[in-house]
């Protein structure tokens, strides 16, 4: 009887797990072994090369590191201002303030837009010769007309400028999340704190804070995920890689897949990225819990 | 109970495979797998015509854009489950890959059949591209192993009304590196935009170097600079760099060119903003598309030295493969006899403004599109030089002409860069 019951139960979750495993497992552990042979995508042989893959990409490959440093610089940004951003969006949404769902809502449109809306949108926005020039008529107007320029073809501007966009792309999903946080924290303790005659600073030191760690360190998770992983934006904001300068990760592998048809070496960087990510997760849940 | 969902499941797991398919052999007729937005009406018109004709019905299936369609065809090659007929996107390389792995059919017997008469209707440069000479580096057979649809040429075109605007005879377009540089700062004066092209996606800056190249060096020294015998440091080739540099510096690139897409560059050039822009044939149809009264000439790119003719990229646009394991391959083939025959590309030109393969059908186009076949003469393309460039040294070399572009590096620079990528790259290839 017992037997029978393991067995039915097994059988219950089998469907669920084979689907897993199939799309899931098995081709996370193929883009493992890929990463050991030189493929070009196309030959049904692979020609194993052990770790040369990976010795190229942490040796030799100088372009695929300035992705790296590229990503970090935009998830900086992210991590920093558009997070800041959204906590004081959330924060103001949280008390009585007017039209609070409107702002909501508001907020809450740039992440649901398609990010090569967002990149065609904003090229008009701040091109200035197919685009409606904006930001520099604002600065010429504001009588700073030496700062009006092309901030996406200068290679000092391009990077922070996708970044800046991606910032307001993003900072929706972490002004909801935010938000959903505030509004768990009772509202008892504010009143007792104001009872105990602690200012609205020390209320929003002494218990937002504290109490919102945990969801700001899931919002720190994820935006490091999302911003590292960004590329779409960045081809619809100035079609590729521009001498490097807007080069990420995500560009890199795709350049190795179609540019090289290498696809062993794509797994790689793959596979390398991967683990980058998983580090700095896992380095920043670490840092978290001592914080706590 | 248990029987009753473990029966489900297998009904499940049965209808999930059985609705996966194979490519050529999930519906009747002919399927033809593309990725032609511009020309999917076109197809499927001719697709009926054809099933007029013989009863053979053609599905035409649109996968779009051309990046996911490049994918889906390496996915189906590894699943063998490839259409009838296909296109291939990419360098000669994944060509030679496809037919190495088996999944390409030679035509070469039925190219040659009846006196040559299917080879001889293309023109010869469109096949070219198709086609795999005798002791070629891809280790391939020699043969054709493809059917061409359509000629491409990548050329310059240039405003006629804004030539007459800055004072210039709009009969006339530079022909000399010189002449086109002293433009440029009239259209700065002007307040327009020179050359705009999509160099954001750096492949037409590859272009456009290539062109200079021959024009500067001959073919022969483009050719034993892939095979390693002159470096890309030789003189030859830092001039075909400073091209970019004087370009730059007289003002007759647009500004933000190297951040530009190309479908941005063809509005700017169709809304009459841009002087100048570097596209190829298929700019027709998307010009007529964006602004039917533009009025425009097709030129080829100035020349920097008298030594070397001035060299474009053109030959085949697309073409169609048949697939060598498809049951449908002699059906295949005669549907791309028909499809390549010259009412039917007389038609796919006049629908599409694309330049025909067919050779017969050339008097049947519009002027513009003339224009543009005339390049043809001058037109050459890596897929038919035999040898091919590491993809890493292209990706060097265009990323180091938008340095250059945008003034971080010199010309002697990136030729040292481009050299030191290529030297390592083969090192590797001895090893």
């Amino acid at each position: 009887m017992k037997l029978k019951n393991t067995l039915e139960n097994y059988i219950f979750i089998l469907p669920a797990v084979s689907i897993f495993a199939v799309f899931y497992v098995i081709p996370f552990v193929w883009v493992f072994q890929l990463g050991l042979y030189e493929w070009d995508g196309i030959s049904f042989t692979r020609v194993f090369v052990g770790l040369q893959n990976f010795k190229e990409i942490f040796l030799q490959d100088k372009n695929w590191w300035q992705s790296i440093w590229n990503a970090g610089y935009i998830t900086l940004i992210a991590l920093t201002f558009q997070n800041i951003l959204a906590f004081m969006l959330a924060w103001a949404c949280d008390r009585e303030i007017k039209m609070k769902n409107f702002y909501r809502v508001i907020f809450f449109i740039p992440p649901v837009l398609s990010e090569v809306v967002v990149g065609m949108a904003w090229r008009f926005i701040i091109n200035d010769i197919d685009g409606a020039n904006v930001i520099n008529r604002t600065l010429v107007q504001m009588g700073l007309g030496q700062f009006a320029h092309n901030w996406l073809s200068d290679p000092n501007t391009a990077l922070t400028t996708v970044a800046v966009i991606h910032c307001w792309k993003g900072f929706g999903w972490g002004f909801l999340i935010f938000l959903a946080g505030l509004q768990t924290i009772p509202r008892e303790l504010y009143e007792a704190a104001r009872v105990d005659g602690a200012s609205a600073w020390q209320s929003f030191r002494k218990i937002t804070i504290p109490l919102m760690i945990p969801v700001m360190v899931l919002v720190a998770i994820l935006t490091v995920l999302g911003t590292m992983q960004v590329f779409v934006l960045i081809v619809s904001l100035v079609g590729g890689e521009f001498a490097g300068h807007t080069s990420v990760p995500v560009l890199r592998i795709l350049a190795s897949m179609r540019g090289s048809s290498r696809f062993g070496y794509a797994c790689a960087q793959g596979i390398t990225f991967g683990m980058i990510l998983i580090i700095i997760s896992f380095i920043q849940y670490r840092f978290s819990k001592k914080g706590q | 109970m248990l029987f009753k969902n473990v029966l489900l499941s297998v009904f499940l797991c049965f209808t999930i495979l059985g609705c996966s398919g194979s490519g050529s052999d999930s519906k009747s007729g002919i399927t033809v797998w593309h990725w032609m937005t511009d020309r999917d009406s076109s197809f499927q018109e001719l697709g009926k015509r054809y099933e007029a004709l013989t009863g053979t019905k053609v599905n035409f299936e649109l996968y779009a854009p051309s990046d996911a369609y490049s994918q889906k065809i390496r996915a189906a090659g590894q699943g063998t489950n490839l259409p009838d007929i296909f296109g291939i996107l990419g360098e000669k390389r994944d060509f030679a890959s496809f037919i190495k792995a088996g999944h390409i059919l030679d035509l070469t017997s039925y190219m040659e059949a009846n006196n040559n008469s299917w080879k001889n209707s293309f023109f010869a440069k469109a096949l070219a591209v198709n086609e795999f000479g005798a002791g070629n580096t891809y280790g391939i057979k020699p043969g054709i192993f493809g059917a061409p649809i359509d000629v491409m040429t990548i050329q310059m075109v240039y405003n006629k009304k804004l030539f007459s605007q800055l004072g210039l005879n709009p009969n006339q377009p530079p022909k000399t590196l010189k002449d086109f540089l002293e433009i440029g700062p009239k259209v700065k004066a002007a307040g327009m935009q020179g050359l705009v092209s999509g160099w954001g996606e750096v492949w037409l800056i590859d272009c456009l170097a290539n062109n200079y190249a021959f024009n500067i060096m001959g073919k022969e020294k483009v050719l034993a600079t892939i095979r390693g015998e002159v470096a890309y440091t030789d003189p030859d080739w830092i001039k075909v760099l400073t091209v970019f540099k004087d370009m730059k510096e007289s003002g007759i690139l647009a500004q933000g060119i190297v951040t530009m897409i190309n479908k941005s560059a063809e509005q700017l050039f169709a809304n009459e903003k841009a002087v100048f822009a570097f596209n190829g044939s298929w700019c027709v149809n998307v010009y007529k598309g964006m602004n039917p009264n533009l009025e425009y000439g097709a030129m080829l790119p100035p020349v920097a030295s008298e030594k070397y003719p001035m060299a474009i990229w053109g030959g085949a646009g697309s073409s169609f493969m048949v697939n060598a394991r498809s049951k449908n391959k002699e059906e295949a083939v005669k549907f791309l006899t028909w499809l390549t025959s010259q009412e039917q590309q007389a038609y796919l030109a006049q629908a599409t403004n694309n330049l025909p393969a067919n050779k017969s059908s050339l008097s049947r186009i519009p002027d513009i599109l003339a224009q543009f076949s005339r390049g043809v003469d001058n037109a050459t393309h890596p897929n038919v030089w035999g040898v091919s460039e590491f993809s890493l040294v292209i990706e060097a070399l265009d990323r180091g002409i938008q340095s250059i572009i945008i003034g971080e590096k010199t010309p002697e620079q990136v030729a040292s860069e481009v050299q030191k990528i290529k030297e390592r790259e083969m090192a590797k290839k001895k090893y």
